[in-house]
């Protein structure tokens, strides 16, 4: 493998590994607020956050070209500012990817949490343990199994995600070129090698963590956690 | 001291207004049917109900009013919910070791090997929650609440989903737990045979509102309220043990108003016991009776007389010194014996139950 395609390999992995860990992030208090809430805006929120799955891939990237580009309105805010723009640069990479994987973090871990249910929160209350301990002690163990599947399908999402990447990122090699859109260079250049060799490691990592998903779940159902 | 609640709260069944004091000691069975309020009732002592109007003060400490709300884990309750709430991913340990290990070692009251022996737990220790019984589940559950301590407990109903043999497996457990650990319990039932089995006093929820509220003895006897027109209607009295006579397969039990004799009972000799003696089973007659095969005669003093659900029979409300006592006999004899209030009599008692598993539950 050439080493144009490790460096894009390895943008790809950074892409996944950020973007899984920033949405883990942002989406634990919301989909705890989806589960646990009472609030009529909840049905919008969960519409809102659902979006991503039904929107072409390129349309969200051109929304975020057109925000975060140097002359879009966002972009043009942070450019006066004297930052750079997110457009053609990492972070924008690391921003479309959130918003295009936000459902595939959200949706786990929102029915992870209602599962979890309400009673056995108000037992722990009763057993002494403030909310941010029943949050860690209670909620987290009993909805491991829709954290990690939170963690990966975010993660391989990301990872083979193209038409945002390639509308926000716009394929500079060593920069912003992840294995997907390297895949399709050597496509178009009729490099079918590199091509074979770039989709067969894609495909050995999806496997292998899809491999890592199973074999957990089916070691946490042993132990008698619910679904 | 008192538990002492002003608690209103609206619900789509009901509206909650209670304002009652109870006596934290012993134990209250608050009782009702479905939907009168019994289990927001407990919510709101053990703070689960953010949204109620309350004032809830717990000997002095005050845990509710108008500007302060002690949240669910700051308040000394233990909570047996209804139905199972045990931790599906941690064993029996470390179900029991939860509430524990949030419990500064100063103030724990009850220790782990303490509450293993009293609920009998040792057995099930590795097990994982969801492999137990609803029985087992049930005593872990008790266990786990008392090893946090708590000033009060609070049990929901902790029988109703069991069957008669898991039922007939705990209630032994709760009656050691009433007589060994000096903690207040509000015990939630609409079984009134649990309540009279169990409870010291009584509180009568109707509608979201308290109906009344007393000693158990004293309710159970009154006229104005639903208790007493049950079928089995009828008083329980705390004996102690006296003496056995295995000869006649008998054994002696000493209430305030005099001597019983009941089926002989392995219980040892000064150990305190409930008995039960119903409505029907007790006969009346104005000169001791010589030549009876009845073994349970007690002066008694009639109180008053009151229309019966049938209406052949009337109840009659004893005195036996302080303590009441029901008899139900037909209107025809209380007419031809003059029996009025302040008549001088003897109570005939036909039968004497030891309250245990057998007593047939009551529900609404």
């Amino acid at each position: 493998m050439g080493s144009a395609d490790l460096i894009a390999l390895w943008i790809s992995f950074r892409l996944a590994a950020t973007t899984t860990l920033l949405l883990l992030l942002l989406c634990t208090p919301l989909a705890w607020w989806l589960a646990m809430g009472a609030s009529r805006w909840r049905v919008l929120v969960d519409a809102v956050v659902s979006l991503p799955l039904v929107l072409p891939p390129t349309v969200l990237g051109f929304y975020l070209l057109i925000l975060l580009g140097p002359a879009g309105s966002l972009g043009g805010v942070l450019q006066r500012l004297g930052l750079p723009a997110p457009a053609f640069s990492f972070s924008g990479l690391v921003i479309g990817s959130m918003l295009y994987s936000l459902p595939f973090a959200v949706q786990p871990l929102r029915d992870a949490f209602q599962s979890v249910g309400a009673r056995a929160l108000e037992a722990a209350a009763t057993l002494r343990a403030s909310p941010w301990n029943r949050f860690f002690t209670v909620a987290v163990p009993l909805a491991s199994r829709g954290i990690l599947t939170a963690v990966v399908l975010s993660f391989a999402h990301t990872l083979g995600e193209f038409g945002v990447v390639l509308m926000i990122g716009g394929n500079i090699p060593g920069r912003t070129q992840t294995a997907s859109i390297a895949l399709f260079d050597h496509t178009e250049a009729l490099e079918y090698g590199a091509a074979y060799r770039l989709s067969a490691t894609l495909v050995a990592i999806c496997f292998a963590l899809l491999l890592i998903v199973y074999t957990a779940n089916r070691r946490l159902r042993a132990t008698g956690l619910p679904a | 001291m008192t538990l002492a609640l002003r608690v209103a709260l609206a619900r789509a069944e009901f509206a909650l207004e209670v304002t009652c004091d109870i006596p934290t000691r012993g134990i209250t069975g608050l009782f009702g049917r479905s939907a009168s309020g019994k289990t927001t009732l407990l919510r709101c002592i053990a703070g689960l109900e953010r949204k109620a109007r309350a004032r809830i003060e717990f000997n002095g400490e005050i845990w509710q009013d108008q500007h302060r709300f002690v949240p669910a884990h700051r308040r000394a309750v233990g909570y047996v919910f209804q139905e199972s709430s045990l931790f599906p991913h941690l064993d029996v340990r470390g179900n029991l070791e939860f509430g524990l290990r949030r419990v500064p070692a100063g103030q724990r009251r009850m220790g782990f090997d303490e509450a293993v022996a009293l609920l009998d737990l040792s057995a099930l220790l590795r097990q994982r929650a969801p492999r137990l019984s609803g029985g087992e589940r049930q005593r872990v559950a008790i266990a786990q609440a008392l090893l946090t301590s708590p000033q009060l407990l609070l049990m929901d109903e902790p029988l109703s989903n069991l069957d008669q043999s898991s039922k007939a497996e705990i209630l032994p457990h709760l009656e050691r737990l009433r007589d060994s650990a000096a903690i207040p319990i509000i015990y939630v039932s609409h079984a009134l045979g649990e309540i009279m089995r169990l409870a010291d006093h009584l509180l009568l929820l109707e509608a979201g509102r308290v109906r009344a509220a007393g000693p158990l003895q004293q309710l159970l006897v009154r006229e104005d309220l639903p208790l007493g027109h049950f079928e089995d209607s009828g008083c329980v009295f705390d004996a102690t043990v006296e003496a056995h006579d295995p000869s006649y397969q008998l054994t002696y039990v000493r209430i305030a108003a005099g001597r019983l004799a009941i089926s002989l009972k392995p219980v040892a000799v000064g150990h305190r016991i409930r008995v039960r003696i119903n409505a029907r089973d007790v006969s009346l007659a104005l000169k001791p009776p010589e030549l009876t095969s009845i073994a349970n005669i007690l002066p008694a003093t009639v109180a008053t007389l009151s229309d019966d659900r049938d209406p052949a029979q009337t109840l009659v409300r004893l005195a036996l010194g302080a303590e009441p006592l029901l008899a139900r006999i037909t209107r025809r004899s209380a007419a031809q014996l003059g029996i009025a209030p302040g008549t001088q009599l003897y109570a005939l008692v036909k039968s004497v139950a030891l309250m245990e598993s057998s007593a047939r539950d009551l529900t609404w």
